[in-house]
């Protein structure tokens, strides 16, 4: 089947199987940031935007995307370089196979959350495993980040 | 070594932007198009012969290429554990075999143009099995009348006491002392058994590896690996070709902790390769990385120790029962870290430490961060806590009073001395950090809840002493950069921009002026890979060498260049110039002049091995608060002061201790392994085998307490491995203080405190 959708801003046409998943989809169209750490939904490594909020891409068939907006790290190049940058500033990034899902749904929560306090943001993300870090360095740099408007 | 600019300095990694920018720098990301698909089809019984397997019907299905059975394998046994040759790991496999051996075990190789495709082929094999009684127990595996490896060709080659005829892969004993007699004479004795089981390392990237063949006809293996020549070296025993027809390339790894120091995947589309000549991808599961893989070691080990009436440690005895599962991988040299790098925390009189290491039908084992310390250290630091708590001392005052110290030697590490050594002050700046005065053993909080704290240290080791090898190539090209090729494989720690920075101190320039080149067997310099705690230290060491000789090639090449002589010239990192004269010249000149007319490669190649494996040493120590009804551990806080010598980056050294503290808690209180009768694992994804969230790691805080190791670069030691010894130990006392129930089997479950706490809910008279 044919299916019709935004992928990073522009429009894209695809043929799929009715058991394409969109995190398959994406890959195969080049979003190569998106990656796979289970099968399961439990891993957040393959978080990607439908619509600008975060979904598990591994959990979502990719005929759902028809006429959806979906967006991965690679169509944030900008925002996910500047999240991106605090984190390596700590170290945080490690091997940096959970780094693409981590930031999709920080640049989420950015624009989800006002000023969430520490607990608010550790349940925000609380999707997003890492097996590096211990998450002591993602939260330094998410705060980080998210004050960077106020640090000037 | 030249002035500390970098070495010291938390630099952002080299590979920083790649990584957070998601670009396509991991094996998966990397494979051509038009890579065949290979999957493995795996045995549903824990032991097995297989009668028959027919495969006509399968091979003919739309888009399957190749289909292989033990039939089409080469018949010379090999291991997969990726260690220096000879490996102390028996040769105890084969790529497929007509013997299976846990349930997940190879029975097929199916390679197809996709995957539907091949997952369909795989349900059209039919396998007929002669199933087995299998070995579950490895209580009873030693001796035990079924053999897991009846094979005649089976081979160890290295005498570690292995037997397969008793089930045996390796066996020993190490002592000094008469530990019977003096345990005999102690005022105070503890004596208890604690079990940690066969942890998966759940790095997030599965294993994969892709193959193809290059112009000139050879392999070529592209693999998420830490051991990239021990790779070259095992592909070739595997396919039994030669070694020159391999080349192995280690791209970017998403994360390895150990599991990929075993050839846990890279065999399959090798094979696929180089029989059919089309490049073939293996991407594993999740499933399967958790069911068929290299998971750390389950041991059982059973702790005897003793004290006088002051609180003097007089003996420790330690008897480890290693479970290896199905294959041999590691399990000779895990089983040492359980006694070796544990009993050495404490001076006493004597010291005996036994193992045994058997053959179980269970997943095989392999190398997990640690590498054996970390359930030996579980033991013996445990067996210390409960041992201050029979006694009523405080185990912080207890340790101050027995631990090792700087200058001591260490009769059961090999006699070595620990020249830097700084446990003391790790101790003293934990205990002030965490509040332990006020804190121990524990605070009613008056809503049910119980809070307590509880202790731990842990030493490791900086690479195998007389064995690893730490390799680099450096050269100096146009405009004056230069190149270091290393033979080490950064899988997200960072050690590329680790020894970059060592070497832009040593040749005093700019870290941009560093270019470091990853691992291509083809091109870099031999390297034993990258585990047991070597790269930093050892790796490092090579850097050093390699600036050394390649300054002076530099004055060489200057004083030819300026017609003078050497000896009168000095290099500051830019230019070299004449101490009592006008003459210089740019280092940024000597690189281009040499392009031209020119007989001297400005290069050096340098490799390093040490005699001795300076531990690195730490404290943790952890609060926690328990729910007296439900049994639920909340961990609010975990303090580590760790003695790695000098810290090179102190953010990279910071995130290795509060990753390998997150992954201690995970492996403390969440991560369970449990298996039907049958043998089958029931772990076998995320849902059920739960690593911590950052909601369950409570506050990790780091510090250091830098000592100078005199045989390491800039006077480091290592830190990777040594950061997930405490967390077991730790927590498992604060858990006692908190409830008077001592926990000796992982993880610490609130089913666990529940039975503890309250046995009569359970029908039982005691305690845990």
């Amino acid at each position: 089947m044919k299916i019709q959708f935004q992928l990073n801003g522009r429009p894209v046409q695809a043929e799929i199987q009715p058991d394409t998943i969109l995190l398959d989809l994406v890959r195969k169209l080049g979003c190569r940031s998106v990656k796979r750490g289970c099968e399961t939904s439990n891993c957040g490594l393959c978080t990607v935007w439908m619509d600008e909020k975060p979904v598990l891409s591994c959990s979502v068939l990719a005929a759902r995307a028809e006429g959806r907006r979906i967006t991965t790290l690679e169509g944030l190049e900008k925002e996910a370089g500047e999240a991106g940058r605090y984190l390596a500033e700590e170290g945080g990034e490690q091997c940096g196979f959970c780094s693409p899902g981590f930031l999709m749904n920080v640049l989420a929560m950015d624009r989800e959350l006002h000023s969430p306090d520490e607990e608010a943001i550790k349940e925000y993300l609380a999707g997003n495993l890492c097996r590096c870090s211990g998450y002591m360095s993602q939260l330094r740099a998410v705060k980080k980040y998210l004050n960077r408007r106020k640090e000037g | 070594m030249g002035e500390k600019k970098y070495v010291g300095a938390p630099v952002v990694k080299k590979d920083a932007a790649s990584l957070v920018g998601g670009r396509p720098v991991y094996t998966e990301d990397l494979a051509p198009e038009g890579c065949l698909v290979v999957k493995v089809l795996r045995s549903p019984h824990a032991h097995a012969l297989i009668q028959r397997i027919d495969c006509g019907e399968a091979r003919k299905m739309p888009g399957i290429a190749c289909i292989l059975t033990w039939e089409d394998v080469p018949g010379k046994r090999f291991t997969m554990a990726g260690q220096t040759y000879p490996e102390p790991s028996p040769y105890d496999r084969l790529i497929l075999e007509q013997r299976v051996r846990f349930v997940g075990d190879a029975v097929a190789i199916v390679a197809g143009e996709s995957s539907q495709a091949v997952e369909k082929a795989m349900k059209r094999i039919k396998v007929t099995y002669q199933v087995l009684e299998p070995v579950l127990d490895f209580r009873k595996a030693k001796d035990h009348r079924i053999l897991v490896h009846p094979e005649d060709n089976w081979e160890s080659r290295v005498p570690v006491g292995a037997d397969n005829r008793r089930n045996l892969c390796a066996s020993g004993v190490d002592e000094e002392g008469d530990v019977d007699s003096i345990l005999a004479s102690c005022a105070y004795k503890v004596e208890q058994t604690y079990h940690v089981k066969a942890n998966q390392q759940a790095m997030m990237e599965t294993f994969r590896a892709y193959s193809y063949l290059d112009t000139y006809g050879r392999l070529n293996m592209v693999a998420s690996t830490q051991v990239p020549f021990h790779v070259r070296r095992i592909l070739a025993h595997a396919l039994d070709i030669p070694k020159s027809k391999i080349r192995v390339i280690k791209p970017r790894i998403g994360g390895g902790f150990g599991a990929k120091q075993t050839v846990v995947a890279e065999v399959y589309p090798a094979i696929v390769t180089w029989l059919t000549g089309k490049p073939a991808q293996i991407i594993y599961s999740r499933y399967e990385s958790q069911i068929a893989s290299s998971p750390r070691h389950e041991m059982e080990i059973r702790v005897r120790l003793g004290c006088d009436a002051e609180g003097s440690l007089k003996a420790i005895d330690v008897y480890t029962l290693s479970n290896t599962g199905a294959y041999g991988e590691h399990g000779p040299t895990t089983v040492g870290l359980s006694g070796h790098k544990s009993i050495p925390l404490y001076r006493t009189e004597a010291f005996r430490f036994a193992y045994d290491v058997v053959y179980t039908n269970r997943m095989s084992a392999g190398a997990y961060r640690g590498y054996g310390a970390t359930q030996g250290i579980f033991a013996v630091e445990s067996a210390v806590n409960e041992l201050a708590d029979q006694m009523h001392m405080d185990p912080v005052a207890f340790r101050e009073k027995n631990m090792v110290r700087q200058g001591d030697v260490m009769p059961a590490y090999y006699g070595e001395r620990a020249m830097s050594c700084t446990l003391d002050q790790c101790m003293e700046k934990a205990a002030e950090m965490i509040g332990w005065k006020e804190k121990f053993p524990c605070r009613d909080m008056g809503n049910g809840k119980v809070r307590g704290v509880g202790a731990a240290m842990a030493m490791q080791g900086s690479a195998i002493s007389g064995v690893d090898v730490g390799s680099v190539a450096m050269k100096i090209n146009d405009d004056g950069f230069y190149t270091l090729m290393v033979g080490c494989s950064d899988m997200g720690t960072g050690c590329d921009t680790i020894l970059a920075q060592i070497a832009a101190d040593c040749m005093n320039c700019d870290l941009e002026d560093i270019v470091v080149h990853g691992t291509d067997t083809d091109i870099s310099p031999y390297d034993s890979g990258s585990y047991a705690s070597s790269t930093t230290y050892l790796t490092g060491m090579a850097v050093v060498k390699a600036c050394e000789s390649l300054r002076e090639q530099i004055l060489k090449k200057a004083a030819q260049y300026l017609s003078c002589d050497a000896g009168e010239l000095e290099f500051d990192g830019r230019r070299v110039r004449q101490l009592h004269g006008d003459k210089e010249i740019s280092l940024k000149d000597i690189g281009n002049q040499i392009m031209c007319n020119n007989q001297d490669a400005l290069s050096a190649w340098e490799s390093h091995t040490s005699p001795i494996s300076p531990p690195p040493f730490m404290v943790g120590m952890a609060e926690v608060e328990v729910d007296k009804e439900t049994g639920e551990v909340e961990l609010i806080d975990y303090v580590a002061v760790v003695d790695c010598g000098t810290v090179i980056n102190p953010n990279l050294a910071r995130v290795q201790t509060e990753g390998g503290i997150g992954q201690g808690i995970g492996m403390a209180l969440y991560e369970d392994v449990t298996y039907t009768d049958k043998g089958q694992m029931l772990e076998n994804s995320f849902m059920q085998y739960k690593l911590p969230t950052r909601q369950d790691v409570g506050k990790i805080r780091v510090e250091f307490a830098p000592s100078y190791e005199p045989s390491g670069p800039f006077g480091a030691k290592s830190i990777g491995e040594i950061v997930i010894n405490t967390p077991s130990p730790a927590i498992a006392s604060a858990v006692y203080h908190a409830t008077g129930v001592q926990v000796r089997e992982l993880p610490i479950t609130p089913e666990k405190l529940c039975r503890g706490m309250h046995p009569e809910w359970f029908g039982e008279g005691n305690s845990n």
